[in-house]
């Protein structure tokens, strides 16, 4: 590969890591309640919404105890499914509807209601054959920012119950939900849209442009076509969202590589900044708020420890090129004209640096979006976002929800490391004992056990053997990868298989509120928990946790579980796969 | 409990106007206002009519015209249509999918019926789907491969299609992002302005 494209890699890392202190201070500044300047702007609104939705103005009274906090979440994300599911059922008769889209049916808004509300995406659908423009601004749009603030409440609601002492309660949800989306993801949306615009992105209510073709083609039967349909849409403001609150849900069916949705390489590189920055920043924030900013920046480490050399090997798998075209006469070497390597689903403007950093990126967070078509990766660099999705997204994650699985996996690391020096594990001043432990392990076990329990029940049944677009091997790992997908809340796909059945509308909506709900309440009770107990000062027999033998601990922990519960399920998909590509 | 469903139920309605309501209308005002070219689609307009987007690809076989990708897109019956812009896709075919290797071989045969005399290596790019199934690229190493063909067909001198080429090459943004390509359709309309 050039040296440019590992530089833009090396550029695109830097730039994150350099907005990581600033934006986490001042996220941490949002949910400590301190005045921010936007304040002066939206405070007013602010207030309008806390007196409508009955919030005490009294800090003190609008306290919740960890089951109120999870009741008021709950309730939110089931209105919000209830929403969506409705607005899509009934889009032919609502407004802003140019092309004419007709209602969607039952078992796909099912599947699109908890997609969206679970900060998944998946998309058993393709966007502009599928949503009106009401459909995607009113009804989806507004979960990709609601759900992503909804993530990060339960990730700051587990903080506080970290860095609180003896008490039973952890902040309010609903203020926690109204400063993300007003103070965090509306300004950094507004910002990146109209950036996105400036390259490219359309941003419109008007219908589908229909041009002529410089050269008239025949279709499937023979007729001659000489015009061309580009859908279009209010694009750039969706786009800009389902970036920053790792939604990953495509206006259009191809996603990012969709020239109107990600039409340049200053796009694309704003795309995956946009993506990685907030998962990336909240690990500072965490240290803020924990009062020992060092805890924060360990978990950025041990994330990075992970990402850098998955990020390595698929980029280094698709610059490799496909074995089946060694044999014919097709060049794939890497030259000053050509990028080389792997092409089959990918764009020519990205070429292999720019798309193999960009599946890295949206399957390490759990955002989904894509720019290449993952189905077509070589079997190893296809293996690397199936297993960074399957280590549970806590390799920066999603918004909130990769902090969070983040701390689930350090109390189990401080937990491991007690049993092998005899003492009580404590995290950041807390002892960690059987409750905290029931918790986490929960929080690690239950998407093990969907993505697993749920492939098995896929290729036993004849509705789930009937997805797969790709013979052999391949076609196991897009079962796999759609439950791993689903579970982890990523929503990316082994693009192939063919999703919108009821089986798969309905097992992978099942999936995806398994992986998001099933996992945010124990985090809250174990938050609920942790806020009971004393602080424990540091002694002698404390492991600090903020040091690279810490760090090396977590990632351990981190590959063990991921590696012992997936490797036999993915020896059966990517890698018999590589040993047939090479035969 | 029914406190706080009142809550969720205006709340939602609270940040479903600002985010669902709000946010994209100021986001389309700012684009028009700034932007108005790009926020509509980028549209190519030749003698008043819009003959296509800077943005997106056009099918083309013809031999007097470079050929970008191959598109995997469908009309709204399922059946092939190439760079329909109302429905984008990839092929989404595996690497070790036997029809991966019929639809490279495919293009690779009427690569070469179209232009014999080359043989030089055909660049991947040229014989494989985009992602989108509306690339509006190739390579240069894809536009070099065609100029013969190109100039042959059109009748002019080879020198004369290859500086148009070079003229329609977009380098890296800012020197080190993405990839260098040329824009097949642009290039294709300045070839019939030769």
């Amino acid at each position: 590969m050039s040296w440019q494209g590992w530089f833009q890699i090396a550029a695109l890392l830097v730039v994150v890591v350099a907005a990581v202190k600033p934006l986490g201070a001042y996220m941490a500044r949002v949910y400590e309640g301190e005045p921010v300047l936007l304040e002066r702007a939206l405070g007013w609104l602010e207030r309008l919404i806390y007196r409508a939705c009955g919030v005490p103005r009294d800090a003190e009274k609008r306290e919740m105890t960890w089951t109120a906090y999870a009741v008021a979440m709950l309730l939110f994300n089931v209105t919000g499914i209830v929403v969506v599911y409705g607005v899509l059922r009934l889009q032919a008769l609502l407004p802003l509807n140019p092309d004419g889209m007709a209602a969607v049916g039952p078992d796909l808004s099912w599947n699109t209601a908890v997609s969206f509300v679970t900060n998944t995406n998946w998309q058993s659908y393709g966007g502009e054959t599928t949503m009106s423009y009401f459909a995607q601004t009113v009804a989806l749009a507004v979960q990709n920012f609601v759900c992503a603030a909804s993530g990060m409440a339960v990730m700051v609601a587990l903080v506080r119950g970290i860095a609180r002492r003896t008490t039973s309660t952890l902040g309010n949800f609903w203020v926690d939900l109204v400063r993300s989306t007003l103070y965090v993801l509306l300004p950094l949306s507004i910002v990146v849209a109209v950036l996105f615009v400036s390259q490219g992105v359309v941003q419109t209510f008007s219908g589908a442009h229909h041009v002529a073709l410089l050269q008239a083609t025949k279709d499937a039967t023979g007729a001659t076509v000489t015009d061309q349909v580009l859908a279009v849409g209010p694009v750039a403001s969706q786009e800009a969202i389902k970036q920053l609150g790792t939604n990953g849900g495509g206006f259009f069916n191809a996603n990012a590589a969709h020239p109107f949705e990600n039409p340049t390489p200053l796009s694309n590189f704003l795309s995956i900044f946009a993506l990685l920055v907030i998962p990336a920043a909240l690990t500072y924030t965490f240290g803020k708020m924990v009062k020992d900013t060092r805890q924060g920046w360990a978990v950025l480490a041990a994330m990075f420890v992970v990402f850098l050399p998955l990020l390595y090997l698929a980029v280094t798998q698709e610059q490799g090129g496909t074995p089946a075209l060694a044999s014919l006469h097709v060049d794939q070497a890497a030259s000053a004209l050509q990028a080389g390597g792997n092409m089959e689903g990918k764009e020519v403007r990205f070429g292999i640096s720019a798309s193999g950093a960009y599946a890295t990126a949206t399957t390490a967070v759990s955002c989904g979006a894509v720019n290449s078509m993952h189905d077509s990766f070589t079997p190893l660099g296809g293996f690397v976002p199936l297993f960074l999705i399957q280590l549970g997204e806590v390799i920066f994650g999603g918004v909130g929800a990769g902090m969070y699985g983040m701390l689930m996996f350090a109390i189990v690391s401080v937990f491991v490391a007690g049993l092998m020096v005899g003492r009580t594990p404590e995290y950041v001043g807390k002892k960690i004992e059987a409750k905290e432990m029931k918790m986490a392990s929960l929080t690690i076990l239950v998407p093990c056990a969907s993505i697993l329990i749920f492939t098995a029940i896929a290729v036993a049944t004849e509705a789930g053997r009937k997805g797969p677009q790709n013979p052999g091997p391949h076609g196991f790992s897009e079962i796999l990868y759609a439950f791993s997908s689903a579970t982890g809340n990523n929503g990316s796909a082994f693009g192939g298989i063919s999703a919108n059945t009821p089986f798969y509308n309905t097992t992978l909506g099942l999936a995806m509120y398994f992986g998001r709900f099933f996992i945010k309440i124990p985090v809250l009770a174990l938050a609920g928990a942790l806020a009971q107990k004393k602080i424990v000062p540091a002694g002698a027999g404390t492991l600090p946790t903020h040091t690279p033998l810490f760090v090396a601990m977590l990632v351990g922990v981190i590959l063990i579980v991921g590696a012992l519960t997936f490797i036999p399920a993915l020896a059966l998909g990517p890698f018999v796969e590589q040993l047939l590509a090479k035969a | 409990m029914l406190a706080q469903l009142r809550a969720a139920f205006v709340s939602l309605f609270a940040l479903t106007v600002i985010t669902g309501i709000a946010y994209p209308l100021l986001v389309t005002g700012i684009a028009h206002a700034a932007f108005p070219s790009q926020a509509s689609g980028s549209l190519i307009v030749k003698d008043g009519k819009p003959v296509g987007s800077h943005l997106v690809g056009q099918p083309f076989d013809d031999l007097r015209y470079f050929w970008g990708r191959l598109s995997a897109t469908a009309d709204a019956n399922g059946k092939p249509l190439p760079y329909n812009g109302a429905a984008s896709t990839g092929s989404n075919l595996g690497p070790t999918n036997p029809a991966l290797l019929d639809e490279v071989k495919g293009r690779l045969d009427a690569l070469k019926a179209a232009g014999p005399e080359n043989d030089a290596p055909i660049p991947v790019d040229l014989v494989t789907s985009s992602a989108s199934g509306l690339d509006p690229d190739i390579t240069p190493a894809a536009a070099a491969y065609q100029v013969r063909r190109v100039a042959r067909a059109r009748g002019v001198d080879e020198a004369r299609v290859r500086a148009l080429v070079a003229a329609h090459t977009e380098g890296r943004r800012l020197g080190v992002l993405g990839e260098p390509r040329v824009n097949v359709l642009e290039l294709n309309l300045a070839l019939d302005e030769l």
